[in-house]
Parts: C-alpha cells; structure tokens; sequence
C-alpha cells in the first residue's frame, strides 16, 4: 500500500510537470492551430538561461524570475519573427519552421553550454517532505508550484479583460478583431505565457532529469500525450491529461510485469490511443454545441 | 443634417475577382439606411470593405476622417460596430461575456456594468440566459445577442448584415422593432443590408439598391417603397 502510494504521489509530481507542458502546447495550439514541436527545446533553452545566471551568483528565485522574463520576450519574438509571416503558410510549411526551430534552438544550446550532464539545483531540497518517506520536498515543491501557476492562469483568463480578449481572439478571430481585439498580439502574447509556462517545467524537472540539451525530449512527448489525453480544445483537460499520464506512467512501470522503465513510454502511448479510439477529441475535449 | 459616412468610388476585390465597382453612397448622421440587392449583388462585401476585411480602393470618409488602410481593429476605435453575417457569436463564452466582449475597448468600468444592465432590459430573454454558453442559444436570441453586442461599444455607426437571414418572420418583426428603437432613442446611426427589402423599406428613411457591385438606384425608402417599378425589376415582391 506504500509502495501505492509513493508510486501515485510521485506520478502526480512528475504529471504536474507534463500538465505545464501540455498547457503550453495547448494555449499555443489554441492560438494558431498547430503543435509546437520546438516547446520543449525552447524550455530546455529556459533553464539553461537560469543555470548560467545562477552561475553568474544570482540566487535561484532572483534567476527564476528573470528567466520568467526573458522566456516571455523570447516567446513574443520567435512569434513575431518567424510564425507571424506563416500564418497563412500551408501546415507544412509550418510543420518545418517548428522543425526548424527545435533543430536551432537544441544545436545552439550544445554549442554555448555543450552537451555534459549538468547538476541543477532545486530550491526545495530532497528531504523527506513533512518528515514522510512518501514524497520528497522537491516533489512537493513541484506540486505546489504547478497549483499556483495553474490557479493564476484560471484567474487570468476567467477574471481579466485581457485573459477573455485572448479567449476571443482564440475562439472566433474574425469576431475579435470586429470588437476591437488586436487578434495578431493576442497570439504573440500567448506565445510569450506558453513559453514562459514551459520555462517553469524546465526548471522544476531539471533537478530530476539533469540539465543538458535533450532534457526535455521525453518530457515533451508526455506533454503532449497529456494534451492529446485531455483534449487540444481544452487547458482544462490538458491539465488533468498531465496529472493521468504522470500516474499511470509509474504505476505502470510499477505494477505491470517487464514493463520496468524502458517501456514506461509506449505503454503511456498506447493508453493515449485507446482512449482516443473511444473519445477522438480527448477526455474534456469540447463538443460545441451549436445551433442555426 | 450632417453626413456621418461618406463612400465614394469603392472597389473591392477577392483575389482577382473585383466585387465592387466603383460603388458611392453616403449616410446621415442619425439615418437609418437601408441597402438591398439580390444575392452577389455586392452587399456584404460592402461593410465589410468599410471595416476594412476585404481589399478596397476608394474614399471611405467617417466623420470626416479617412477610414482606409486602418486594421479592422483599429476602425472599431472610431465607434462603428459590425454585426457580420451569421452573426459571429463566440458560442463557447457565455452571454455576459459576449456582452463584455463588445465593450472591450472601452475603459469606464462602471459604464459597462450598466450597459449590461441596459441591454438586459432590451433584451429581457438575454438576461434569462446570461451565464448559459452562447451557442446554446436559439437564432433569434443569438441575433438578439449579436445586437447587443454591438451596441455595448456604443457606437456611432452600427452596421448590420442580414439580421434577418434564418429568423421566424415574427423574431424579426421583433428585431426590427427594436433597432428602430435604438435608431430613435439611442441616437446610433444604422446601416442594415438586407434581402427582405419590404421590412427593411418599412424600417429604414433611407435606401440604396444595388446590384452586382453598383448602386443602381437611391431615395427615400418610402418612395423605393412606392414605386412599383423598381419594386418588380430590382426587389422582387
């Protein structure tokens, strides 16, 4: 029953970070249709911003802030400069700039930080957390930050004119822009929170997985298995889809005989697939109900 | 009487194919104008080449000041709301934050507020239904909705397109009711295209024909109205 436990808290851990990233994936799959194939690079890039800053001498929240900043800016630019001028690009073309982008992004990190494992610190420690063998005060930490973050987005986008313009933006553009909404900024911004959400997950998985230029490749495919799991059309479920992956993912490679750590991957794939064969838009997917 | 919206030599073109052609009119400041035509006539086109949606050339002049080459979201600044075709109803949001998406330029808080409260006593059903997701919501109410919306910019300028279009003949007794009551006593100025060219003569003091992208015919709506002639060869009742 232990075992259970530790196993489900530590899938919760780990699915919080999944939850980032498959919530980045979605508020920039809401605003442009496409799959940012270049999120996980892009908080691999993040978090090695923050190790070099804490290298510099600045303390952990001092960097997690300003890498916060800087992956907002860096979102809104890559925004501006290279998906502005695809919008109306085939998916293709698209399909290679996000390519393109990873391919960047990942060579560019090897080359200012090269490619040796790096140790990344965690703010929280990995003490036993409240003196239980369950959960780790890191974990925790990774919880607890994901809550907030997630808490602060809901409000944002339920509470605010801003967060219900981009809502608008996403939801009807031409509706939108014939209010008032400059839709075109409401994308970059969403590219810079994205970007910023993925520099989160970065950071708090770094400890875990250890810092280095391919950190994030395994990460980002259960970020968007979770996404895929909940529904694109929906954070939402996105959020949860993250949560499920991260637990199943362990109590698989628990309970399950020879799946171990090697196969814990494809068999989250394959649950991914069947519940997609029985719900195709995802478990919180919408349906719109629409009438004429 | 002032002229509010002033439309002169406007082409319109999607791609290749030219849609308008050189097509004038203008609109007084309080009027309610009425364009009408048969389908492809170019109606549509028109707003939307006012809003700046579809590539134009021309002079379009609003209050005097020029209104091209402004992004469609900048001429919604100058006080002109457009109700598009099929109403544009961001059916997975609420009511009332449709009704707060109208209002999303404006600053004055608590003016917004009360324009809610303003349009819920126009639209009593909208205040019924004000947190249900508004795709729920019958054609009529969503029409109702997108008027409302509109109305919550406070617009000088409101321009509607076929409010009429897959509505029950008493919904839309109903509608134009009440646009002619917001055209009254709201002081906007409404520019309403239509295929239901009788209701829109009854409505409207002003009325443009057109067909396949020129004005072929303007006058005071009553005379249009009266005039069998025009009624047979241009409106088809």
């Amino acid at each position: 029953m232990e075992l259970f436990t530790n196993q489900v808290l530590a899938g919760i851990a780990t699915g919080a970070i999944y939850a980032c990233m498959a919530l980045a994936v979605v508020m920039i799959y809401q605003a442009i249709d496409h799959l940012n194939f270049a999120q996980g690079e892009m908080a691999m890039f993040s978090t090695f911003i923050s190790w070099q800053l804490m290298q510099w001498g600045l303390s952990y929240w001092a960097a997690f802030v300003l890498t916060l900043a800087f992956s907002f800016a860096a979102g809104i630019a890559i925004e501006r400069i290279l998906f502005k001028p695809l919008a109306k690009a085939p998916i293709l073309t698209n399909v290679a700039g996000f390519i393109a982008l990873f391919a960047i992004i990942n060579s560019s990190a090897g080359l200012i930080w090269d490619f040796t494992i790096k140790q990344y610190p965690t703010p929280f420690g990995s003490a036993p957390f409240l003196g239980s063998q369950l959960i780790s005060t890191h974990q925790a930490g990774m919880i607890g930050v994901t809550v907030l973050l997630l808490l602060g987005l809901y409000f944002f986008f339920q509470y605010t004119r801003i967060g219900l313009a981009m809502r608008a933006a996403a939801s009807v553009p031409e509706s939108a822009r014939l209010v008032g909404i400059n839709t075109s900024w409401m994308i970059a911004l969403g590219w810079g929170m994205a970007t910023a959400i993925g520099s989160i997950a970065g950071m708090l998985i770094a400890p875990v997985v250890f810092l280095e230029p391919n950190m994030m490749g395994g990460v980002l495919i259960y970020g968007f298995a979770a996404a895929v799991l909940g529904g694109l059309s929906s954070p939402f479920g996105a959020v949860v889809g993250g949560f499920l992956v991260g637990v199943f993912e362990n109590l698989a490679g628990t309970y399950i005989p020879g799946v171990g750590n090697e196969l814990k991957l494809p068999i989250a794939l394959a649950l991914i697939i069947s519940v997609l064969v029985v719900k195709p838009a995802g478990l919180f997917g919408r349906h719109i109900v629409k009438r004429v | 009487m002032t002229t509010l919206l002033n439309v002169k030599d406007l082409r319109a073109f999607y791609g290749q194919v030219q849609a308008l052609h050189g097509l004038s009119f203008s609109l007084n400041e309080g009027s309610l104008t009425t364009l009408l035509g048969a389908n492809g006539a170019g109606k549509t086109t028109t707003l939307r080449a006012i809003c700046n949606m579809v590539r134009s050339t021309g002079a379009i002049e609003f209050d005097g000041k020029p209104l091209n080459n402004r992004s469609t979201e900048n001429i919604v600044r100058f006080g002109i709301a457009h109700v598009p075709q099929g109403r544009g109803t961001f059916t997975t949001m609420t009511v009332e934050e449709n009704l707060q998406l109208g209002a999303i330029t404006r600053k004055d808080s608590a003016g917004i507020v009360s324009d809610i409260e303003r349009m819920y006593a126009h639209f009593p059903v909208l205040k019924q239904r004000h947190t249900q997701q508004a795709g729920t919501l019958s054609g009529g109410e969503q029409q109702m909705l997108a008027v409302a919306r509109a109305l919550m910019l406070r617009p000088r300028l409101m321009l509607l397109d076929e409010p009429s279009f897959g509505l029950a003949p008493l919904v839309v007794r109903d509608l134009f009711g009440i646009l002619g009551k917001i055209n009254r006593e709201d002081k906007v100025s409404i520019l309403v295209v239509e295929q239901n060219a009788q209701l829109a003569l009854e409505l409207a003091d002003h009325a443009y024909v057109i067909e396949t992208g020129r004005i072929v015919m303007s006058g005071k709506a009553k005379d249009i109205a009266n005039n069998e002639e025009i009624r047979k060869s241009y409106l088809g009742y």
